[in-house]
C-alpha cells in the first residue's frame, strides 16, 4: 500500500487536464440549470460539435487553425438555437429530452460508418492540434512528487486553467448584474417574470447558448489536448460527470462547477489508485474473491455515486451552497 | 417603451388623468351589463374560454374605464382570475377580441402586455422565493440597461439606473411595510407579506393600469385599512386599477365601479351602491351561498340520511 501513489494520482488528476474539462463543462451547466433552472441534459453534444468544429475544418477541409477555433465556438451557439427554439416555449423537460437525445444522435453521427470521410468514424480525427503544441513554452514537465504533469499537459493545464478563470469571472460578472438577477428570477418563476415585462424566452435562449459555449470549450480544450477527437470520449456519462460536479461544489455559486470538478476527479482518481492497489499483486490486500482488479476500476463509480447520495442528504446545497435558501423551499 | 421615471409618482405614458371627472363621467353611464363607457382603456368583446365542455368566460362586452378603481366580483369559479387571464395574454381566448388603448391584445405575448402598461397580480402569489424582497422589487423596473447580456457585464453603464431603481423600490417598500424584510428571502415571507410583495414588485413597472386579483386576501384588518388607502391613491396618481375581491365592505369602500360575474358572464354593473342593491346580484351570489346559507339545514339532511343508511345497514 503506498499512499503517497495514491494521493500523487488524485491530485495529478485533480488539478490536470481532465479536471479542467469537467470545470469547463459544469460552469456551462451552472449558467443552464443552477442559475436559469434549464434542464440540459446534453453537454456532451455541445462539447462534441465545438471538438469536432475544430477538427474538421482543419484536417478535411485544410483550413488554417485558426478557421477551426471560429467553427468551434460558433457551433455551439448553432446548436443552443437549433435546440432551443422549439423547445423553450414548453415545460421543461422538453429541453432535457431533446438535448440527451440530441447528444446521443450526434455521437453516432460522428462515429458512424456513413460519415467516415467526414468525421473519421470510430477513430474519429487527429492531426490538427499541432499550432497548439507548437505555442508550447515549457522546456519540461514538472514532477513535485506528490502532483507531477507531463510538458504536454503542463501547457494544457495553463491554459485550461487561464480559460477556466476567465469563465468564471465572467459568470461571476453576468450573475451578479440586472441579466443575471433576470435568469435566476426565471428559474424562481417564469410567469412572475413575465409579469413584469421580460422576454423570457429571449432570457432563456442566451443563457442556453451562453451554457452550450462553456461547453463547447470544454469539448475544444479536450481536443486540443489529447490531439484527438474521438466520438467515445462525448457519452452521457460526461454530462452527468458534470453534474455530479456542479452538485457537489454547489449549483448556482461562481466556484461551484470548479471546486466540484477538482474534488470530483481528486476522489475519483484517488479511489482508482487506492482499488488497483488492494487488488494488485501476488498477495492482494483485497483477495481476488472479493474484488477483482478489473472490478476495482469500476467500484470507484459505486462510490462516487454513494457520496453524491450522502451529500444531496446531508448537504443538498453542495459545499458553497446556501442553507438558507434550501431552507425555504418547503412552501 | 416608456420613458424612464424614477419616483414612481405618475404613470407610463399618457399623462394625468382628471379623476374627478372620469368619476363623474361614470355617473351617465347605464348600470347595464357591459355598457360603454365614456373614456375606456381597455375594451373586451366577445371573449370565450372553454375549459372541455365548461365555458369558464363567456363575456358578450367589457369596457374599463380609465382612471377609476374598478372592482370585478362574483362567486367562487365565476371566471374572474379566467378573465384577468385572458386580458393579460397568459391565457388564450378561444374566441373574442380585446384591446387596450386602443390596440388590440390579440395573440400579443403577456410580456409585452406587460410592457404597454397593463399589469397584474396573481391570485396564488408568485414571489420569487430565493432572491431578497429587494431584489424582487429591483426586477420589477423596466428599460433596465443591465438586463441586456453586453451592458451587464460591464456596471458602469448600469449602476446609476440601478440605483434610482433602488431607491424607488425602497420607498414602496416601505409605503407596503416591508423596509424591515428588504434583506430576507422572500420564500420566507407569510402569506400576506407575499401579496404586498406582489402588489409593490407589480408597482415597479409603473403600470397605467394595475390589475389585482384578490389584493386583501390573507392581509390582517388593519393593515387592509392601509392598503385600501394605497390603492385609492394609485387612482389619485392617475392610474386604472381593476381588482377582484370577495371583501363586499372593501369593494363598496373603494371602487367607483362594479362589474359582476357569474357562470363566466357579467350579470351586472355599476356604481358600488347600486349593484349591491340589483336583484340580479343577489340572486347570484345567493346561488353561490346557497350552500353556506343552508348549510345547518343540508348538516341536518346528511346527518338523517346517514342515520337512515346506517340503520338500514345494522338490519339483518
Ligand atoms: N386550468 C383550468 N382547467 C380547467 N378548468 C379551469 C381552469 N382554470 C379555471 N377553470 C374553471 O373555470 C372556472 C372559473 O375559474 P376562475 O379561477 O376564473 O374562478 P374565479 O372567479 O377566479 O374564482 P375564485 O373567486 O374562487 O378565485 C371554474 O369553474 C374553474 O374550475
Ligand atoms: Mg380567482
Amino acid at each position: 500500500m503506498d499512499l503517497f501513489e495514491i494521493l500523487r494520482a488524485a491530485l495529478s488528476q485533480a488539478l490536470g487536464p481532465q479536471a479542467i474539462v469537467l470545470a469547463l463543462a459544469a460552469i456551462g451547466l451552472n449558467v443552464h440549470f443552477g442559475y436559469t433552472g434549464l434542464l440540459n441534459f446534453g453537454q456532451a453534444g455541445f462539447m462534441s460539435v465545438a471538438a469536432y468544429g475544430l477538427a474538421v475544418p482543419i484536417v478535411i477541409m485544410d483550413l488554417p487553425f485558426v478557421a477551426g477555433l471560429v467553427m468551434a465556438l460558433l457551433m455551439p451557439v448553432v446548436l443552443a438555437v437549433v435546440l432551443g427554439f422549439p423547445t423553450l416555449r414548453l415545460r421543461a423537460d422538453y429541453l432535457a429530452i431533446a438535448t440527451i437525445a440530441t447528444a446521443e444522435i450526434l455521437r453516432l453521427v460522428f462515429g458512424s460508418v456513413e460519415m467516415r470521410d467526414i468525421f473519421g468514424g470510430s477513430n474519429g480525427l487527429t492531426g490538427y492540434a499541432r499550432p497548439f503544441q507548437d505555442l508550447n513554452p515549457y522546456g519540461s514537465g514538472i514532477d513535485l512528487g506528490i502532483f507531477a504533469l507531463s510538458r504536454n499537459d503542463l501547457w494544457a493545464a495553463t491554459v485550461g486553467w487561464i480559460l477556466v478563470a476567465l469563465c468564471s469571472l465572467l459568470v461571476w460578472a453576468l450573475m451578479r448584474s440586472p441579466w443575471g438577477r433576470v435568469l435566476r428570477s426565471i428559474r424562481e418563476d417564469e410567469q412572475a417574470v413575465r409579469s413584469l415585462g421580460k422576454n423570457v424566452f429571449a432570457y432563456k435562449m442566451q443563457a442556453l447558448v451562453l451554457g452550450g459555449v462553456f461547453g463547447g470549450l470544454a469539448g475544444l480544450f479536450l481536443a486540443l489536448r489529447q490531439a484527438s477527437v474521438v466520438p467515445s470520449d462525448y457519452g452521457t456519462n460526461i454530462t452527468f460527470f458534470a453534474y455530479t460536479a456542479l452538485l457537489i461544489g454547489g449549483a448556482a455559486r461562481v466556484l461551484g462547477p470548479v471546486v466540484g470538478a477538482i474534488i470530483f476527479w481528486f476522489l475519483l482518481s484517488g479511489l482508482g489508485a487506492l482499488f488497483s492497489q488492494a487488488t494488485s499483486g501476488a498477495n492482494p490486500l483485497i483477495p481476488e474473491v472479493i474484488m477483482s482488479n478489473q472490478q476495482a476500476s469500476l467500484v470507484r463509480f459505486i462510490l462516487v455515486g454513494l457520496a453524491l447520495m450522502l451529500l444531496m442528504i446531508f448537504r443538498p446545497q453542495g459545499i458553497f451552497g446556501d442553507r438558507r435558501e434550501i431552507a425555504i423551499d418547503g412552501r | 417603451m416608456a420613458a424612464e421615471n424614477t419616483t414612481g409618482t405618475t404613470p407610463g405614458s399618457t399623462g394625468a388623468v382628471d379623476v374627478g371627472a372620469a368619476r363623474a363621467a361614470l355617473r351617465e353611464v347605464p348600470n347595464d351589463p357591459g355598457a360603454p363607457k365614456p373614456d375606456p382603456i381597455l375594451v373586451g368583446s366577445g371573449l370565450v374560454r372553454r375549459f372541455g365542455g365548461l365555458k369558464a368566460v363567456d363575456v358578450g362586452h367589457i369596457e374599463i374605464q380609465r382612471g377609476v378603481i374598478t372592482a370585478l366580483i362574483g362567486p367562487n369559479g365565476a371566471g374572474k382570475t379566467t378573465l384577468f387571464n385572458l386580458l393579460t395574454g397568459f391565457d388564450e381566448p378561444d374566441e373574442g377580441d380585446w384591446s387596450f388603448n386602443g390596440s388590440s391584445l390579440r395573440k400579443v405575448a403577456s410580456y409585452k402586455v406587460a410592457r404597454m402598461g397593463m399589469v397584474r397580480t396573481f391570485q396564488l402569489t408568485k414571489v420569487l422565493a430565493k432572491l431578497t424582497v429587494i431584489e424582487n422589487m429591483r426586477l420589477g423596473a423596466t428599460g433596465q440597461k443591465g438586463e441586456r447580456f453586453w451592458s451587464a457585464v460591464f456596471p458602469s453603464i448600469w449602476r446609476k439606473q440601478e440605483d434610482e431603481n433602488t431607491v424607488r423600490a425602497d420607498a414602496l417598500l416601505d409605503r407596503f411595510l416591508l423596509a424591515k424584510k428588504r434583506e430576507d428571502f422572500a420564500g420566507s415571507l407569510s402569506g400576506g407579506q407575499r401579496k404586498l410583495l406582489e402588489m409593490a414588485r407589480a408597482l415597479m413597472v409603473d403600470p397605467e393600469m394595475i390589475m389585482l386579483d384578490e389584493p386583501m386576501a390573507g392581509v390582517n384588518p388593519a393593515l387592509k385599512q392601509s392598503l385600501l388607502g394605497h390603492v385609492k391613491s394609485l387612482r389619485d396618481e392617475g392610474r386604472t386599477v381593476l381588482f377582484v375581491e370577495h371583501d363586499m365592505d372593501m369593494v363598496r369602500d373603494i371602487s367607483d365601479w362594479v362589474i359582476v360575474m357569474a357562470q363566466g358572464s357579467i350579470v351586472a354593473e355599476g356604481t358600488p351602491d347600486a349593484v349591491m342593491a340589483d336583484p340580479r346580484v343577489i340572486d347570484a351570489y345567493l346561488g353561490a351561498h346557497h350552500d353556506t346559507d343552508l348549510s345547518e339545514l343540508d348538516e341536518e339532511k346528511i346527518e338523517a340520511e346517514a342515520m337512515a343508511e346506517l340503520e338500514g345497514k345494522d338490519k339483518p
